[in-house]
């Protein structure tokens, strides 16, 4: 039984405030009395290419995106750190459950360009066979869940899937991340309530980068962030500088270590900055000041790491230039080549909604290609599947 | 064979499932020690310990979201919503997630070990929240499967075929029926077949449709029926998505004619795709229009749930509508 009192107080949540864990700044020297990570150079370098890499193909999608050769595009611009920084304290094989804008992480596990421009384009090579809208990305050899586009429902799903890592007893545990927009959905309560109870190692995400779409945080909720949240379901909690990938790190391999080690889920609330827009569809000038992005640019994480690399010796600017060179170079010769890939066949269209295709799909699908054979013309994608001189013949007139 | 009854028969085929495969998991609300509200659960926690038989804190969103992340592992969860009519919280879990998994990951991922069990229907003095048959909602959703059960027997075979199929399944138990339809079940493992309806009863005059609680119904309506000389067909549709087109096809083909009947309200109710495909397939050889038996467009009333409930009277008029047409 709790503790009695006899006088009407109230409790507020006014007084308390949960501080960031921050080790580096901007300059790349770390700050007075900061505990940071034990790093070593090969693995720092593996996060800082990711890093970049991510910064790369991003801003090349995006003006791919502009230049209608894509239907839609999502950055992960200013939350590199975040997002890499805490996929590398990671096993490589614990479970990444992704909201949207975590390519990063695929990055860092080593999904190549091809294998983004795949998914991207839609072509015959995408593992999702087509289907989903861009960056919704998965891989099931680098352990990264589908991404879908219904917000917060990863999150009690990474709390049972991490349930059953404990059964299974492989001392594996799975990080679900989501935005601060999403922990306003029932499934986040859901998630950690339960998470709690049934001693889930899972760890929790959340990157606070102050805005869902275009509504500010202060309209998202009225607490000291999503942090203070997780002390009501009784879990460990820390908040960290999102764009500190040495603070990111450090937390992300401690909660690991709870949540592995001794079945205790964690939240980590990294603060960080939104600097792109929020999807290809949205333009932030309507909503926030240009005042107020010029002053996250200058937090900017992949530059705040460049300083420290360079700071140990580790990274010069000559070889800077050449990473960026040869990125984009692979940027741009992968992209060509996934889109002069075919889309996929029309019978994947009924393939997958169930494990085998039902008797009534296989009839819709008959029905449905005798109908594209009589206007191929209307249904060009459709029909180069189905008649493969439909497509020799788009070729020759230099259709894509 | 030992005559038990639908809970108790559903009590063995958990049983049988958990002991075969420990990746086999029962979980929801006072599902646990306490073996459940109607005591599906009975003892499996005893059996197979707190890891494997447990309570979930009370939000049915998160035993499902739990419950998919568990299928996505590779466990085989049996999630327990308390009531059909408390599923709603969970739709979007079900419909956007459970129902896309495979298909939106290109077959990367997959939560085809999941089942869904949930008691449903009226005629309990349920009132609007422990009555309703929500099967319609969800047959509308590609990637579902979905099973009503009518007796013990048919329980205990369709629910271990459930729970080892390979997609997820909506197991709908007509809680009417728990303690009331006893019959005889065999002891050990066996299944029936999902996405199959079943012959009950062979007739040539008119073919009688539903499924779950509305089977023994529509058999008090044959009795009438047949007592003034009409030979009937009784197919029990066991399997609501994908649902067994042909069966029901032949026997119209045959017999001409064809009454549905469901608990739920008719607007939207899964006797209209019934329709709509029957008319489709059969068109010259039906006799007279496809009746519809089914509860009325209104919530789930309390006190005059007996004039709601599509009844044997109902279903013998609509009998009698449709050999008179």
């Amino acid at each position: 039984m709790t503790a009695q009192t006899h006088r009407p107080d109230f409790l507020s949540g006014d007084e308390y405030s949960i501080p960031t864990y921050a080790v580096l700044s901007q300059d790349g020297t770390l700050h007075d009395g900061a505990e940071g990570p034990d790093l070593e150079r090969d693995k720092a370098l593996r996060i800082y290419h990711a890093m970049v890499a991510t910064r790369v193909l991003d801003e090349r999608m995006m003006a791919a995106q502009r230049q209608g050769r894509l239907s839609f595009y999502m950055q992960c611009t200013g939350e590199e750190a975040a997002v890499i920084g805490s996929a590398a304290a990671l096993d490589d094989a614990d479970m990444i459950m992704a909201q949207y804008r975590e390519q990063g992480a695929l990055a860092y596990r080593g999904f190549s360009f091809d294998e983004f421009m795949n998914q991207l384009f839609g072509n015959e090579l995408d593992y999702g066979k087509g289907r989903q809208m861009p960056i919704h990305y998965g891989s099931r050899k680098l352990h990264y869940m589908t991404i879908s586009s219904p917000l917060a429902t990863q999150i009690p799903q990474a709390t049972g899937y991490a349930y059953g890592q404990k059964l299974a007893g492989e001392g594996l545990c799975t990080i679900v991340y989501f935005g601060e927009g999403a922990a306003s959905e029932g499934d986040f309560h859901a998630a950690l309530n339960m998470a709690a109870v049934h001693e889930a190692p899972v760890i929790f995400f959340c990157r606070n980068n102050g805005y869902a779409i275009s509504t500010p945080s202060v309209e998202q909720f009225a607490a000291d962030g999503v942090a203070p949240r997780a002390l009501g379901y009784r879990m460990h909690v820390i908040r960290v500088d999102g764009n500190d990938v040495l603070a990111v790190y450090r937390a992300t391999e401690k909660a690991r270590r709870l949540a592995v080690e001794e079945n205790k889920p964690v939240l980590i609330e990294a603060m960080t900055y939104r600097l792109a827009a929020h999807s290809s569809s949205d333009d932030p000038s309507g909503y926030r000041s240009r005042k107020e992005e010029d002053a996250w640019r200058a937090k900017d994480p992949i530059r705040r790491m460049q300083l420290w690399l360079e700071a140990q010796g580790w990274w010069s600017e000559d070889e800077e230039k050449a990473l960026q060179d040869e990125l984009r170079r692979e940027v741009l010769g992968t992209m060509k080549r996934a889109e002069k890939r075919p889309p996929p066949a029309i019978d994947t269209m009924v393939t997958d909604v169930y494990a085998d295709v039902t008797p009534a799909l296989q009839h819709q699908l008959d029905a449905l290609k005798q109908h594209v054979r009589r206007y191929p013309e209307a249904y060009p994608r459709g029909a180069r599947s189905l008649d493969p001189a439909l497509s020799h013949r788009d070729a020759d007139q230099g259709g894509d | 064979m030992p005559t038990i009854n639908m809970l108790q028969a559903i009590n063995q085929a958990l049983d049988i499932a958990m002991a075969e495969d420990d990746k086999v998991l029962c979980f929801g609300e006072d599902v646990g020690g306490f073996g459940g509200v109607f005591r599906a659960t009975s003892h499996l926690q005893e059996k197979y310990g707190k890891a494997r038989c447990f309570n979930t804190p009370l939000v049915e969103q998160g035993i499902i979201g739990f419950a998919n992340g568990l299928a996505a592992q590779g466990s085989v969860p049996v999630a327990e919503i308390q009531f059909a009519d408390y599923i709603f919280p969970a739709f979007d879990q079900i419909v956007n997630e459970t129902a896309k998994f495979r298909y939106r990951s290109g077959d990367l991922f997959n939560v085809g070990g999941l089942t869904i069990r949930a008691p449903y229907g009226g005629g309990i003095s349920g009132g609007l929240y422990h009555s309703q048959s929500p099967e319609a909602y969800f047959a509308h959703t590609p990637g579902l499967k979905i099973v009503v059960p009518r007796n013990p027997y048919e329980a205990k075979g369709l629910l271990l075929a459930a729970i080892r199929d390979p997609d997820p399944v909506l197991f709908f138990e007509p809680k009417r029926l728990y303690r009331a339809s006893t019959g005889e079940v065999p002891e050990e493992d066996y299944q029936l077949p999902l996405g199959e309806a079943e012959v009950t009863k062979e007739g040539a005059d008119i073919t009688l449709l539903g499924w779950g609680a509305q089977m023994e119904v529509i058999d008090r309506a044959v009795e009438m029926a047949e007592k003034d000389g009409v030979s009937c067909e009784v197919i029990d549709l066991r399997s609501i998505l994908p649902w067994d087109e042909d069966t029901v096809v032949e026997s119209v083909l045959k017999t001409g004619r064809l009454v549905i009947t469901h608990e739920a309200p008719r607007t939207g109710g899964f006797a209209g795709e019934i329709a709509a495909a029957i008319q489709e397939r059969c068109f010259l050889y039906l006799e007279s229009p496809i009746q519809r038996v089914t509860g009325i467009d209104t919530p789930f009333p309390l006190t005059l749930e007996k004039e709601y409930l599509p009844d044997h009277l109902k279903i013998y008029e609509a009998i009698k509508t449709s050999l008179h047409y």
